[in-house]
């Protein structure tokens, strides 16, 4: 990696590579507020994408020509770029996905296969649905207990309780680096410990950190760890499944396919080494190669200066938030991201979002995709303000004035 | 479909008076807070029309001659928009509704609404009534 003395952050110069920031949507300035969501993406990529189509479109992998090679090369440069930004010990452990849902799917059928009726998968009380369903599924075919780790009212994970429930029985713990409506960081290095100390495993669901912290899976000794290129500044379609490699190596393929084979006969097939065992069928070598491009983008930014400004904006905006009266802060975790998830009692999140929408402001409103954490808190759900270091304290003010705003229309 | 044609032409006169969003909807939630209330024991989960976001209950009266709703939502704008649409149906004949198709949602400039983003159900608003208007007719 380059030595971070030498990036500087910005925020005016690193919004002039957003070209999507620039833009006005009902005849306002756009504030784009919804990067839990997804983020947008800086011209590095916007570059690659269409130098990638308008030049070296080809299928990896399987052509002896020169695009193809080319492309190949690209590719794979990619998965290595991927695997130093995350520090894994090998790119082969860098599995190529379409995103986190695909990449948990994929563990939940693969790893899935090698686990027994009566064994254990604990998650957590703020999971994503993308990290309930899929265990739900494993566990209605083959008769294993799924089991909830409980929060605090903070939104906060009870490290105690979550103890107990680790028994021999556990055999993974699937937990979410950073809560998408919280906003919670999870302490993952001493969650990893706590479940390795019974044998269990650990996913990460790193949908939400990637963006925010600097990921090590060597030193946060996770057994696998997912994340979506979307919401990291590259392109829809494309995610990651880190896994330890002496893992993978034990699950079996998840789809069938060219590519992850090494020889076909009709009697039997044997399967192509990792990563390309878990790579059925031509992948998104665009989407593959501008993702490797969006971490290129951050490498050369101040990363560490980037997450104090994000953290910065939150706490400014959660600081004028409290003093709205009615207004209740969902998500007060000691360790907290840049996510600020708010409720009113008697107004609805989606009159908000509308009224906020046609003053230029992106928020998102509703579940998140969280149903469980809503009943836990007993709302229908909440405005969700998600910052993203190209955003600026001048637009918190501005969605202030257009939430006071709503505020006395709905009134 | 005279009645409802002419309800169509007022809303969108009346519509044509805004300037901006803000005004649209500032409309829209006063409709909203004007919409006489269901009763909490009549919200049952027959008359819920599940959208992603917010909710609607839809009470239907009436027969084959004459069809009458009422109806109540859990978000203000959502309110309003049944509302208006309500004050365009209302009391109409049954196969009226079941042929009329909505053109006012896109000459009021709702139709981000109908998007399943949005999700506040007009999709399945407009759904339902039409399924209610069918239902009288039919029987
Ligand atoms: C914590 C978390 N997990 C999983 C997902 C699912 O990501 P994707 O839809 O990109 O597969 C998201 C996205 O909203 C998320 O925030």
């Amino acid at each position: 990696m380059s030595d971070t003395s030498k990036k500087t952050f910005i925020v005016r110069e690193i919004r002039e590579q957003f070209p999507a920031l620039r833009q006005q949507v009902y005849g306002k300035n756009l504030i784009y507020f919804d990067n839990g969501a997804t983020s947008q993406k800086p011209q590095l990529v916007l570059d690659a994408i269409n130098k990638f189509y308008s030049k070296e479109n080809a299928n990896i992998h399987r052509g002896v020509h020169f695009m193809s090679q080319k492309a190949t090369t690209e590719y794979e440069e990619s998965r290595k770029r991927i695997q130093r930004f995350i520090n894994a010990r090998k790119s082969d452990e860098v599995i190529f996905t379409k995103g986190t849902t695909d990449g948990i799917n994929l563990v939940a059928n693969s790893f899935g296969e090698l686990l027994k009726t009566g064994d254990e998968i604990i998650i957590s009380a703020m999971e994503h649905h993308s990290n309930i369903v899929p265990w739900q599924m494993l566990c209605m075919r083959k008769g294993l207990t799924l089991r909830v780790a409980p929060i605090n009212e903070r939104g906060e994970l009870l490290m105690e309780t979550f103890e107990q429930m680790l028994t021999k029985k556990t055999k993974l713990v699937a937990i979410t680096h950073i809560s998408n409506t919280l906003g919670t960081i999870n302490p993952i290095k001493e969650i990893v410990s706590k479940a390795h100390a019974v044998g269990a495993k650990v996913l990460v669901d790193g949908a939400q950190s990637i963006q925010h912290l600097k990921i090590d899976v060597k030193a946060l000794d996770c057994d696998f760890y997912v994340f979506s290129s979307h919401k990291v500044f590259g392109p829809t379609g494309i995610g990651v499944l880190y896994g330890k490699e002496s893992l993978l190596d034990a699950m079996p393929p998840y789809q069938g396919g060219g590519d992850m084979i090494s020889k076909v006969t009709f009697e039997r097939t044997t399967y192509n080494e990792l990563p390309f065992k878990f790579e059925a069928g031509t992948p998104h070598v665009a989407g593959g190669i501008c993702l490797g491009k969006a971490f290129e983008y951050l490498e050369s930014i101040d990363f560490d200066a980037a997450e104090k400004h994000e953290r910065s904006l939150a706490k400014y905006a959660e600081d004028i938030l409290d003093t709205f009266e009615g207004l209740r802060i969902i998500g007060e975790a000691k360790d907290k991201t840049s996510v600020v998830s708010f409720a009113f009692k008697n107004i609805h999140p989606f009159d908000i979002g509308t009224l906020l929408d046609k003053q230029g402001i992106a928020v998102r409103t509703g579940h998140h995709c969280t149903q469980p954490l809503m009943d836990f808190y007993k709302i229908s759900g909440t405005v969700r303000a998600s910052f993203a270091f190209y955003n600026t304290i001048q637009e918190i003010d501005t969605f202030v004035e257009a939430l006071e705003k709503s505020l006395n229309m709905l009134k | 479909m005279e009645m409802i044609k002419q309800r169509e032409e007022e809303i969108v006169a009346e519509f044509e008076l805004f300037d901006n969003w803000m005004e649209k909807y500032e409309y829209i939630i006063e409709l909203g807070k004007e919409l006489p209330l269901l009763p909490e024991s009549e919200k049952s989960d027959e008359l819920l029309i599940e959208g992603c976001q917010s909710r609607v209950w839809l009470k239907t009266s009436g027969d084959y001659r004459l069809i009458e709703f009422h109806a109540s939502a859990d978000a203000i704008i959502t309110k309003g928009i049944i509302a208006l649409l309500i004050r365009l149906v209302n009391k109409i004949q049954p196969q009226d509704l079941v042929a009329y198709d909505f053109a006012v949602v896109h000459k009021i400039g709702l139709e981000e609404h109908l998007s399943p983003t949005r999700s506040n159900g007009l999709n399945g608003m407009i759904k339902r009534l039409k399924n209610e208007a069918l239902k009288q007719c039919k029987a």
